[in-house]
């Protein structure tokens, strides 16, 4: 299906990311936006707020971002499009809604351009340390897919790309940007409607009767229907049977919460999508998402201009994880440089998979900034030049840390 | 330190795993009580507020399970040591508390009643599924201690534990337990006082106008004092410096959140805690942490009857993960068996640190009963007779 | 009162109630926050509140920063929560007299519910609400108190919502002390907190004040003194006012005053009734059987 021209500004724009991700999102046919206030999204929401009304899109700027995803919930069974935006703190709030959505198999976008934490920590700089939230924040088990772009033109074009994975595999899709892409003004092309594919919601079209809520397609996902269809929709949040009935615990078998986490887990060939440069019978690797990439960029010439051997990986979808492909690159390199704007997340990820056939060096960053090319560029020197096997994974000392811990730097104001 | 006797119910007792819980929290000298009911956790709060008026304690029922971990943030800094219960939608509620207690460095205890999830999943039926929430759950980056218990003599002695260590790093510490092990009646003895050794709050002394809430002694860990004392100190979540005072650069980011990841990492031998049985000669090493534990443990011991060279690793302390023990048990043995209660959360870590030195078979346990023993006996068949080593996780189903 | 001067600096008369090593404060010019912050520091003066057992909590927002600068025992902490952790504060250490100061959006929108809660149980506590009809700290969006038909960068077309009146809401939840005044009214505004803060119970006082970055700029209403010109001209005081009566329209009149005060048992007074009668009888407290729903 192609995107109706309606909902298309097609052009060629100087926005930033948050508002490019607005726009994505309207363009993706997307109708119902809820949301609340939070530096560093908020951009993206009045991005809405103001084109919204022109292309029949409702927005609401609810109490508290509690109330956003659960409004959110309820749009997206009223049979729209749906999605919330919001930063840390509001992420943390959003968990017990999440997982419910994740229950529900609801399809929903979720926007959360990345702050520095925890707790209220630096508002209006960037981050990257709420990777591992989006995994695993709410309680029990489900699988989220969760996409990080680096550029505004990313921010349009797989906020579209979010909508379609949400509406085909029916779960939580987040976007997992920083403050960094989200206020990043550069050039976005938005192209005609009939370039921009658009995937539809898989609704239900047989006898009303019939219709099961939680009955999968062989795929593993099953068919959504909206409120007001004369299905007489039962949807709740316990664990549930086929029909939407809730299970006695007694008779509690786990197959239903298995198929939440198999219908992203059986099919994340599909889902991931990777961008790699040069991986092959490379020396050092550097395994990136997001804002970090780019930084990388600089810190890979650096090295290669001194002769070693470097690719890239960059992680445009990090979860579901590509266990598969970093355990085969694991095989031919000597080590993974990670860079991640937190103190050790993705990372981890990356060393689970390596199986202990190469090292694994982290460029931490604690956020309010980003990385030094330097330190990237020394990162991947160091794992160039260590031929033993290091012992998990191992933490580089970057600049900033010499600085503030061993410089007697001051702390300015 | 010792416990004061007014909380502590010396003698040997009958008690489910929710009340031994209110136990321990008691005898570890809990005065404050924040909580929002929730299935399985109810008795917790029930057995404590039924002991609350002979013990002097304090508790409020809070308009939900963000306002209750707020509310026992708070009481924490007025001197008193607090907690709260729940279980996993009410853990998910906390998610942004549990950062700010992080954030203000505040020492408080969560017991999780972990039950099947997500979303209201089935409030009765018992299920590990919030593991790895514990340890990820907030936004940002931190540290944090979770133990989880196996019996409603650990329920006891881990509350106590959790407590010590909550005031001895300054950090959140949950207990994560579960529906089966909070309903399981069985023999508790609790010690008296004399006998339970408490880490009392590590203060600051000095004068007021020299005190800074956040200057870290050499282990990384600030003093605390109490409000109401004079001292008119600031605390935020924003971040800050050594005064309390925000400072929005990333020096002082690092300056700030590094050290609450140090805290924590820098000291992960001298905090994890785990039980190993017959593991020197074992093949097969089974994992296992809470109530699947109690199922492993027995499967081990049939195991070795059939004549198997079986073990037992049992994790008291999940967060932080004991690295290098698994990474040393990882180099001798043919498997690690993995039984969990979820689809797959603390068997990443052991992938992890197992560095592709053994076979790692993961066993979702539980859906016949939490006490079966057949899938871990199978399991451990199964890898006893592997050839070689296949890196990643496969799971037995 | 008057400006002393020490080695050449000017102090500030209540610098023993200010963190001065905090200053400059972040608010804007023409910002009716600091107004507030001196009335608040003067009364606690007035009121003879031992500075050392008072604790301040604020939220997220402006005015959220105000813990920060007051030298008490202070916390700034999540948005919408200042209420809920100050209870903890109270129910733990009664001895404490403790205030919370934070914004109509942090205390009305994402802490609406905890506000009502804590009126209903009568927690001793005092809250200091401002209100600048906007959520000013992340730019301008609408909040539950802006006006009907008033702009805001996610009301473009003007607000649909009607806004809340607080005084309305403190008084139907419980609340022991209700009053309101602007930023212009600080001789009155002082007075009222300070009866605030000798008085038991749930008190909370409303203070409208000027936001001259955001929604004056928005809905251009002038600066900031213009909006003070504003409430000169269009504040009407009525004490003992219905509260129902109360709402505040785009450029309405406002209606200032006190118009609660009364008594009512705090939660830690029947607390601690309870709890004596309980040790007195031994009361058993088992709940009734089959009270346990679902979660």
């Amino acid at each position: 299906m192609k995107a109706n021209p309606k909902d298309v500004l097609t052009g060629v724009y100087y926005i930033d990311g948050d508002v490019a991700s607005g726009y994505g999102a309207l363009a993706a046919g997307c109708k119902f936006v809820a949301g609340y206030p939070i530096t560093p999204s908020t951009e993206a929401f009045e991005a809405v707020c103001h084109r919204g009304p022109q292309v029949g899109a409702v927005f609401i700027q609810m109490e508290d971002e509690l109330g956003s995803i659960s409004a959110v919930m309820g749009a997206a069974w009223a049979g729209v499009k749906t999605m919330t935006i919001t930063s840390g703190p509001g992420y943390s709030l959003m968990q017990e809604t999440i997982g419910f959505g994740a229950m529900l198999e609801i399809p929903f976008v979720l926007l959360n351009i990345q702050r520095g934490g925890p707790s209220t920590g630096v508002p209006t700089k960037t981050g990257q340390a709420d990777m591992m939230q989006s995994r695993w924040g709410a309680h029990g088990d489900y699988e989220v897919i969760a996409i990080s772009p680096d550029s505004p033109q990313e921010m349009f074009d797989y906020t579209i790309k979010a909508f379609n994975l949400a509406e085909r595999y029916r779960c939580p899709v987040m976007i997992m940007s920083d403050e960094c892409v989200g206020h990043m003004t550069e050039k976005v092309v938005i192209p005609e409607a009939d370039k921009i594919e658009i995937e539809a919601r898989r609704m239900y079209n047989g006898p009303a009767s019939e219709y099961m809520p939680f009955k999968p397609d062989p795929d593993l996902v099953p068919k959504m229907a909206r409120a007001g269809a004369g299905l007489n929709l039962y949807i709740t949040g316990l664990v549930h049977d086929e029909k939407g009935h809730p299970v006695k615990s007694a008779n509690y078998k786990s197959a239903h919460v298995r198929r939440l986490v198999d219908k992203i887990r059986l099919n994340k060939d599909k889902i991931i999508e990777l961008k790699e440069d040069g991986t092959d019978g490379a020396d050092v690797i550097v395994v990136s998402y997001g804002i970090s990439s780019r930084v990388a960029v600089k810190g890979v010439e650096i090295a290669r201009q001194k002769g070693i051997k470097v690719g890239t990986l960059r992680l445009v979808t990090v979860w579901p994880f590509p266990d598969e492909r970093i355990a085969e690159l694991a095989q031919t390199t000597k080590a993974f440089v990670v860079p991640e704007i937190n103190y050790g997340q993705v990372v981890f990820d990356v060393a689970r998979c390596t199986h202990g056939k190469a090292n694994v060096v982290l460029v931490p960053h604690g956020g309010a900034g980003v990385h030094n090319p330097s330190d990237v560029a020394d990162a991947i020197e160091f794992a160039a030049k260590h031929e033993s096997p290091l012992e998990g994974v191992h933490e580089f000392k970057t600049r900033l840390e010499k600085s503030v811990f061993e410089g007697g730097l001051k702390l300015k104001e | 330190m010792k416990a004061d006797k007014t909380g502590v119910l010396t003698g040997s007792h009958a008690l489910t795993g929710n009340e031994a819980c209110a136990e321990g929290a008691l005898a570890a000298g809990c005065r404050f009580l924040g909580l929002y009911p929730i299935v399985p956790s109810i008795e917790v709060s029930k057995r404590f507020l039924q002991r609350a008026p002979e013990v002097g304690a304090t508790f409020i029922q809070m308009e939900d399970e963000i306002s209750a971990l707020a509310a026992v943030i708070g009481a924490s800094w007025t001197g008193k040591k607090s907690m709260t219960i729940t279980s996993g939608p009410g853990l998910s509620l906390m998610m942004e508390h549990l950062g700010l207690g992080v954030m203000l460095e505040t020492p408080c205890v969560v017991a999780d009643i972990q039950m099947v999830g997500p979303g209201l999943g089935l409030p009765e039926h018992p299920a590990y599924g919030d593991m790895m929430q514990a340890r990820w759950g907030s936004h940002g980056d931190y540290e944090i201690i979770a133990l989880s218990p196996s019996s409603p003599q650990e329920m006891f002695d881990f509350t106590i534990k959790a407590f010590n260590l909550s005031e001895r790093y300054r950090v959140p510490v949950a207990v994560m337990s579960d529906a089966y092990v909070a309903q399981l009646k069985e023999t508790v003895v609790i010690p008296s006082a004399g006998e339970i050794t408490i880490e009392p709050r590590r203060y600051f002394d000095g004068p007021s106008d020299s005190y800074l809430p956040f200057k870290r002694d050499e282990d990384l860990v600030p003093r605390m004092v109490d409000i109401g004392q004079g001292y008119r100190f600031h605390v935020t979540g924003l971040t800050h410096d050594d005064r309390g005072y925000p400072i929005m650069f990333e020096e002082c980011q690092e300056y700030n959140v590094h050290p609450l990841v140090w805290k924590v990492r820098n000291y992960v031998e001298k905090i994890v805690d785990y039980q190993e049985t017959s593991i020197d000669d074992a093949d097969v090493v089974v994992i296992s942490y809470g109530a699947t534990a109690r199922a492993a443990q027995k499967a081990v011991t049939q195991a070795r009857e059939a004549g198997i060279k079986a073990g037992s690793l049992k994790l008291n302390t999940v967060w932080p993960f004991p690295e290098k023990k698994v990474a040393e048990v990882a180099k001798r043995v043919k498997a690690f068996v993995v039984p969990e209660m979820n689809f797959g959360q603390v068997v990443l870590e052991v992938e992890r640190c197992s560095n592709g030195k053994t076979n790692i078979l993961f066993l979702h346990h539980g859906d016949n009963g939490v006490e079966h023993t057949d899938g871990i006996i199978a399991a451990i068949k199964r890898a006893s007779g592997a050839n070689g080593v296949v890196g990643s996780t496969v799971e037995l189903k | 009162m008057a400006v002393e001067r020490i080695d050449d600096r000017e102090i500030h008369p209540m610098e023993n109630l200010l963190r001065m090593d905090r200053m400059p404060h972040i608010w804007c010019p023409t910002c009716g926050i600091g107004i507030a912050v001196t009335a608040f520091t003067a009364a606690l003066e007035k009121a003879k509140i031992d500075p050392n057992m008072a604790a301040i909590v604020s939220g997220i927002g402006c005015t959220g920063r105000v813990a920060g600068y007051v030298k008490l025992d202070s916390f700034h902490t999540t948005h919408g929560r200042p209420i809920a952790f100050a209870t903890g504060i109270k129910v733990a250490n009664p001895k404490m007299k403790v205030i919370v100061f934070s914004g109509d959006g942090d205390l009305m929108a994402i802490g609406g519910n905890h506000f009502i809660h804590a009126a209903r149980r009568n927690i001793d506590m005092l809250v200091v609400c401002v209100n600048n009809f906007i959520y000013a700290m992340t730019g301008g969006q609408v909040a539950p108190t802006t006006p009907l038909a008033a702009y805001a960068t996610t009301s473009p077309y003007g607000c649909v919502e009607p806004p809340f009146n607080i005084p309305y809401i403190a008084d139907s939840s419980g609340a022991v002390y209700v009053a309101r005044y602007t930023a212009l009214h600080v001789r009155r505004l002082t007075n009222a907190l300070t009866e605030a803060l000798n008085k038991k119970g749930f008190s909370v006082v409303e203070v409208i004040s000027p936001c001259g970055m955001y929604y004056s700029r928005i809905n251009r209403l002038g600066d900031g003194l213009d909006m003070m010109k504003f409430y000169h001209d269009n504040v009407e005081i009525r004490h003992g006012e219905d509260t129902k009566n109360l709402d505040i329209g785009f450029q309405t009149k406002i209606i200032c005053g006190k118009f609660v005060d009364r008594e009512r048992p705090s939660y830690m007074e029947r607390y601690n009734q309870w709890l004596s009668e309980v040790k007195s009888t031994r009361k058993n407290l088992d709940a009734p059987k089959g009270a346990e729903g679902e979660g």
